[in-house]
């Protein structure tokens, strides 16, 4: 076994590693209750994919798995521009960022 | 050397990542979130990754962390004051967390048994001069409308913002 990891780190460790941070991910977005935490948790999860792109790209020694990760980047800056400006519409006109108390479209 | 950088930055990247889902305050997450981000760079570096290490640096940890940080500081935004989870998600909630994890690694381990270690420096292609060549010829049109989505997305935000100020 340490020989075995003396010639490098196994490919599947990465996968772990982007499965623990996916799942740590969907933790905060289920479980925290400011609107801006979750947020920032769906940043986390985007991260956690774009590591198993950039691994499967190593591993099929391709540059398809890396031009995914940027249009994964650019959609996450657009989509952080217009959710930040939607955040601070909804608290100049609510006051609040917890998402318990955002619930007028419920029902 | 290979094995010791990616346990040192992933160990890194875990505990930033529990920090994130664990601080009350907002801006403890976002700084966290850097960390993740930052060592996620580090480990795209060990792939090979040049171009899209520099790009989750700038744009990741300079552009979007900014813009977090501002609008936390914008909205002067507390700690979180009470914790409105139901019964039923406080207690399923983490061991069906934990049990979607052991799957994910349970069917990784069994799918790539034999894959090679990944080792620094195995593959190179993933230079700015491979990524753009892939960028500007494949992937062109991918790319052109992806110059719309961010057009639509800057005027987007104007608007909902333009409404703050009126």
């Amino acid at each position: 076994m340490l020989s075995q990891l003396q010639g490098g780190v196994p490919l599947s460790w990465y996968l772990v590693l982007s499965a623990v941070l996916f799942t740590l991910g969907v933790a905060g977005f289920l479980f925290r209750r400011n609107i801006i935490t979750v947020f920032m948790s769906i940043e986390l999860m985007l991260n956690a994919v774009n590591l198993t792109f950039i691994t499967f790209s190593y591993q099929l020694k391709e540059v398809n798995g890396h031009i995914f990760a940027f249009f994964v980047m650019v959609v996450a800056a657009a989509e952080a521009a217009v959710g930040l400006a939607i955040i601070l519409t909804v608290f100049k006109n609510r006051g609040t960022l917890n998402i318990d108390e955002i619930d007028s479209m419920k029902n | 050397m290979d094995l010791f950088f990616f346990l040192l930055f992933a160990i890194f990247a875990i505990v930033c990542a529990v920090n994130v889902v664990l601080q009350t305050h907002p801006i403890s997450s976002a700084l966290s979130l850097v960390g993740v981000m930052g060592s996620l760079a580090i480990l795209y570096l060990l792939l090979g990754a040049e171009f899209i290490a520099m790009a989750q640096i700038i744009v990741y940890a300079g552009a979007i962390m900014v813009l977090f940080i501002f609008v936390i500081m914008l909205l002067n935004a507390g700690g979180e004051s009470k914790r409105g989870l139901s019964v039923t998600s406080s207690i399923l909630g983490a061991p069906l967390l934990v049990a979607f994890l052991g799957l994910i690694a349970y069917f990784v381990q069994r799918a790539f048994p034999n894959a090679p270690a990944v080792k620094f420096g195995n593959f190179t292609g993933g230079s700015a001069e491979s990524v753009g060549r892939a960028l500007f010829t494949r992937y062109l049109l991918p790319f052109e409308v992806t110059s719309v989505l961010i057009l639509i997305a800057i005027v987007g935000a104007v608007v909902l913002a333009r409404k703050e100020i009126d």
